[in-house]
């Protein structure tokens, strides 16, 4: 017992380590940095927000010591238990959550309140990962393709039915896992592709620069120069990407110097350019006799038809009221200040911030609320703000390497179980990294999701404190054998 | 799992991770752009954030030349409320403690309400509810603030006044318009800033310099603290204090003397170019224009027939009448046409112009000396024609006249002299030119004769004739007349030191000067005369379009030394000799015995009384 106990902590990943602890000090003091208030109770005092956020850093602690004295199969023999656990507190919770803001996500336990829907994203990667790392499973079935959705969509659904589609979205990340795993990559890129387009094309709707309708003519632009890189891939010719590329370019620079002797709507190019690719693409198809070019082909227009469905359902077929809450979600419409105030707010925030920032808890903006949810889905302002772009820059590298270091351990696995649960973990540290400081700089839409490790907040905390740590048992368990 | 797509599968992992670092790099180039290359973040933090509460200095205080407090400032009560914080409360019980009707209280929360008559409006920033509360009101409502949650007491300083006179001099101050916002980025609307007389020339001076505070303030507009515990804050620098040239008792001795009349007294020391009263008739209480009351006594001011808020001593233009002698005598004796030992006759009138301007029994024929103090009429047209009509100087009339104007501009006439005191006019002394356009360029002395008795084109304003008499005083020289003897801890400003010497030789003066004693010994203004000083004096009796004719008197004591030169302009008095005269004597027994001998106080009683209206006034 006691040789084993060592081992467990000679073979764990202590670069991980370091950045999880890194970041989740880093994250305690940011919290100070936001929730510091003039006359405040002190950053020691568990009423206080920083108070409360060292109790569960050092709860998860003992988290941590637990899930890293559990045995390693542990986690695969009970995947499925906990999984059950999960979604029947997830469903429980539907039912007995108070409302909070409109969302029906919390659950009280005497005074603490916990929220299951962030658990659930490590009882997702057990389950998947068990389900996946059968004997025998291949993800070629539409059977295997089912189940592994229906793993994935039935918290999905609870946590959308307690009206958190935030961090419902989140669990789209296990399509990274999938991608890995064997899925088709069209799958990956239509879905994002189409996730893209929407966004675009509703968030640029009603900007129009010239004549041209920017929304559209991006959604366009995109699609042709992505159909000519799919073309590509399916059989190299270099000299034919030359060709259609210098096309491309050469089309749009002509348009620009048309453009400033003469107005005109960039969209006339984007379509004559898609025309020149659909021809192209069936005189490959035609030539080669092969029908992927076909499938290209259709790829190319179901994208445009998604753009002008999206435009036309969105203004004809929903009601006002519909698309004020669709703009709600992506964070085009989202508060009572006017469009955009958040964002505003954060990039003001994180802009005044400079090169080094203005010093732990000199943050103006962050000290005086005007970023809202600043402790927990705003927190990265306080970063930017208190200590500007370099430690913003140092907090997206220490991201970046964790989340590589976890993608090449899980690539190093030898069991199936291991290398699938750490492709989950990876995938949703990158999601919810991705989301969450896309949203803060204002590139992405709006979306109420924590950072990990830096929000306040015990649940999310002791989630992705559980769901990384899973992991590197895991790790470990692969040195011992 | 074939050995070969296991492998494609592996290599999706760069995908992934070229994902992950791709995204990285995304937003480090955004926070790069946003914090390191837009600095327009930074300042949008700083208006965000940032409360700059002013910090309002108190005003300089006025004073004058003994050093008797003037103008003073007086604590006075805003009150003011923040929205966000009113509870119920009883309206109307706050209705009748600040004095005001229901339907007022509920216009007025509806104005600040509004964002177009109150742009800057939030429910959690102070607002004015009422301006100016009085002390009794003040006191009544502190008292009673606990049950009207919301509204609040704000202190501010209000101008009070010691004496009920010289308003036109010390003027007043309002709040500041557009123009002055546009003009100054010192002031921000609702500042007060000086509007006329002293406070206005010398506002940049009074006002001092307002401070800053700056506050934390969060999105809700709450207060959060000092920024930097105050180590940007700037305390707000008290305005300068200043002593006025002015007399106050000289003043309100004045002022008292021409009630019931209109017109000008101004006394200058000619040694200093000090001005020591400044009365311009009618006038008013300066405590008026102060408080809640200022608009509506403004308005009624503005209304007045009498314009009280014509500052006529400096604005006020009025043809100078025979007191222009005193400067025609200079003129001709400066440009040789006469000299002491020069005679005209006079025939009760001059004889060019067929008796016409007429003239009134003396010796004839006679010289400067004796014309100045029996104030002849012909005597001076003579001498104006003999300037305008002898071609031995200068070849045209249009260059002879030019000359004749040019000595009066010497003198101050037609100019301003650069009181400080704002609005000051030229007054008028006419060039060829104008005379060109009038008669069509073919004109002679005839054409203008009326000159050399002060009529006609020539307009002076009272305290260029007082500047006159001083100049005459000083032998040639005068100090740019002024009203403010000091600034508190600045040096005297240069343009009222320097001396301003006029083309004319000092011994014409002496001779001008003789002619005005005459006047006093023996001639017109035999009335203005003191047993323990030597006066000199020259009356004035001018024309006017309407009414009767504006009594005029000119003159300095003692003839040696001056110490003060007095300029007096009752309109339609009559006779210089009858109203400017007596009123002139009792002002410089005044400023020489400081009171009035009990044998006098029968003249001052009666030009106290004494009425001189215009008629559709009365």
């Amino acid at each position: 017992m006691l040789s084993k106990k060592t081992s467990v902590w000679n073979n764990l990943d202590w670069i991980s380590i370091l950045l999880y602890l890194l970041l989740v000090t880093a994250g305690w003091f940011s919290i100070c940095g936001a929730s510091f208030e003039f006359d405040s109770v002190g950053w020691f005092n568990p009423s206080g927000r920083p108070g409360a956020q060292l109790i569960w850093i050092g709860l998860s602690f003992v988290l941590i010591f637990v899930i890293l004295m559990l045995d390693a199969n542990f986690f695969s023999v009970f995947a499925y238990f906990i999984y059950a656990a999960i979604i029947l507190l997830l469903i429980i919770t539907i039912f007995v959550a108070p409302d909070i803001k409109g969302s029906r996500s919390w659950l009280f336990i005497g005074t603490m309140r916990v929220q299951p829907a962030e658990f659930a994203k490590f009882a997702v990667a057990l389950a998947l990962a068990k389900y996946m790392s059968a004997y025998g499973f291949r993800l070629k079935y539409l059977k295997s393709y089912l189940i592994v959705l229906a793993i994935i969509a039935t918290p999905i659904i609870c946590i959308i039915m307690q009206r958190e589609a935030g961090s419902a979205l989140m669990f789209l990340a296990f399509f990274f896992m999938l991608y890995r795993e064997g899925m088709s990559g069209y799958v990956l890129l239509g879905g994002i592709s189409a996730m893209t387009f929407f966004v675009l094309s509703l968030k640029y709707s009603d900007v129009i620069f010239g004549f041209t309708p920017i929304g559209e003519m991006l959604v366009l632009a995109i699609v042709q120069i992505m159909t000519l890189a799919i073309a590509y891939s399916v059989k190299p010719n270099a000299i034919q990407l030359k060709i259609s590329a210098g096309v491309t370019a050469g089309a749009y620079i002509l348009g620009i110097a048309v453009s400033f002797f003469v107005q005109f709507n960039f969209v006339w190019i984007a379509w004559g350019l898609m025309l020149l690719t659909a021809g192209y693409l069936v005189y490959l198809s035609l030539k080669n006799w092969v029908t992927q070019y076909l499938l290209v082909l259709l790829f190319m227009l179901l994208s445009a038809g998604f753009l002008y469905s999206v435009d036309y359902v969105f203004d004809k077929v929903l009601e006002p009221h519909h698309q004020t809450r669709i703009k709600v979600v992506l964070g085009l419409e989202d508060d009572p200040r006017g469009v955009g105030y958040n964002v505003n707010q954060s990039k003001i925030a994180i802009g005044s911030g400079g090169f080094l920032g203005k010093g732990f808890l000199n943050g103006t903006q962050t000290k005086l609320k005007y970023v809202p949810e600043q402790a927990t889905d705003f927190i990265f302002c306080t970063v930017g703000e208190e200590e500007g772009f370099a430690g913003a820059a140092l907090v997206v590298i220490a991201f970046t390497i964790l989340i590589i270091r976890i993608y090449i351990l899980a690539e190093k696995q030898k069991n199936a179980f291991a290398r699938i649960y750490g492709h989950c973990t990876a995938s949703l540290f990158f999601v919810h990294f991705l989301v969450n400081i896309g949203m803060v700089v204002g590139l992405t839409p709006v979306i109420g999701i924590p950072l990990p490790f830096f929000s306040y907040g015990g649940s999310s905390l002791w989630a992705f404190t559980i769901l990384l740590f899973i992991f590197l048992r895991l790790d470990a368990a692969r040195k011992e054998r | 799992m074939t050995t070969n797509i296991k492998y494609a599968l592996e290599r999706r992992r760069y995908v992934l991770m070229g994902a992950v670092i791709a995204i990285a790099f995304v937003f480090i180039a955004r926070l790069f752009f946003l914090q390191v290359i837009d600095h327009e973040y930074k300042a949008w933090a700083d208006s965000n954030a940032f409360l700059k509460k002013t910090l309002y200095p108190s005003r300089g205080m006025i004073y004058d030349r003994n050093d008797k407090l003037l103008v003073y400032n007086q604590p006075a009560y805003d009150v003011m409320l923040i929205m966000s914080e009113i509870q119920a409360f009883d309206t109307l019980d706050f209705c009748r403690t600040v004095g005001i009707a229901r339907q007022q209280f509920d216009q007025r929360i509806a104005e600040i309400k509004d964002r177009r008559l109150n742009p800057g409006y939030s429910a959690y920033v102070p607002q004015r509810f009422m301006n100016q509360l009085s002390a009794q009101d003040y006191g009544i409502l502190q008292e009673k603030l606990y049950k009207f949650p919301g509204f609040y007491i704000q202190n501010r300083t209000i101008r009070e006044y010691e004496y009920p006179n010289a308003a036109l001099v010390l003027g007043n101050i309002g709040q500041v318009n557009k123009q002055d916002i546009a003009d100054d980025s010192y002031y921000v609307q609702g500042d007060d800033s000086g509007r006329s007389g002293v406070e206005h020339s010398y506002e940049s001076v009074l006002r001092g310099q307002k401070g800053v505070e700056i506050l934390l303030r969060d999105a809700r507009g709450r207060i959060q603290g000092k920024y930097e515990n105050g180590k940007y804050d700037l305390a707000p620098v008290s305005g300068k204090n200043l002593t006025l040239a002015l007399d106050i008792e000289l003043q309100s001795f004045g002022e008292q003397l021409m009630s019931n009349k209109v017109g000008s007294i101004v006394m200058i020391e000619p040694a200093t170019g000090e001005i020591l009263c400044l009365v311009s008739a009618p006038t008013y209480d300066p405590s008026i224009l102060v408080g809640r009351q200022r608009g509506r006594n403004h308005a009624m001011l503005e209304a007045d027939p009498l314009k009280p808020l014509f500052d006529r001593s400096v604005m006020g233009t009025y043809p100078p009448g025979s007191t222009f002698k005193a400067a025609m005598g200079l003129t001709l004796l400066s440009e040789g046409v006469i000299t002491t030992e020069t005679h005209y006759s006079c025939a009760g009138g001059y004889p060019p112009g067929g008796g016409k301007p007429k003239c009134h029994g003396h010796a004839s024929p006679l010289s400067i000396i004796p014309a100045l103090a029996t104030s002849c009429n012909s005597f001076f047209c003579w001498g104006l024609r003999e300037m305008l009509d002898n071609r031995r100087r200068y070849p045209t009339v249009q260059e002879r006249l030019d000359r004749w104007r040019d000595l009066m501009r010497d003198m101050g006439f037609g100019r301003k002299l650069g009181l400080d005191l704002p609005n000051e006019k030229s007054g008028q002394i006419p060039n060829s030119r104008m005379y060109d356009r009038m008669h069509k360029g073919r004109w002679a002395s005839s054409s203008v004769i009326s000159l050399a008795i002060g009529q006609g084109e020539v307009l002076t304003t009272p305290v260029q004739l007082c500047n006159l008499a001083a100049t005459i005083a000083n032998r040639g020289f005068f100090y740019t007349p002024h009203i403010v003897q000091s600034i508190e801890g600045e040096a005297p400003d240069s343009a009222y030191v320097a001396r301003n010497y006029t083309s004319i030789n000092r011994d014409y003066y002496d001779i001008v000067s003789q002619g005005m004693r005459g006047a006093v010994t023996g001639g017109t203004c035999r009335g203005v005369a003191l047993p323990y000083v030597d006066v000199c004096g020259k009356t004035g009796t001018a024309q006017t379009p309407f009414g009767k004719d504006n009594s005029i008197f000119i003159g300095f004591a003692p003839e040696k030394d001056t110490q003060v030169a007095i300029a007096v302009v009752v309109e339609h008095g009559g006779f210089g000799a009858t109203v400017a005269v007596p009123i002139a004597r009792l002002m410089l027994e005044k400023y020489f015995k400081g009171e009035i001998a009990p044998e006098h106080k029968y003249h001052e009683q009666y030009y106290t009384n004494l009425v001189i209206l215009p008629r559709n006034v009365i």
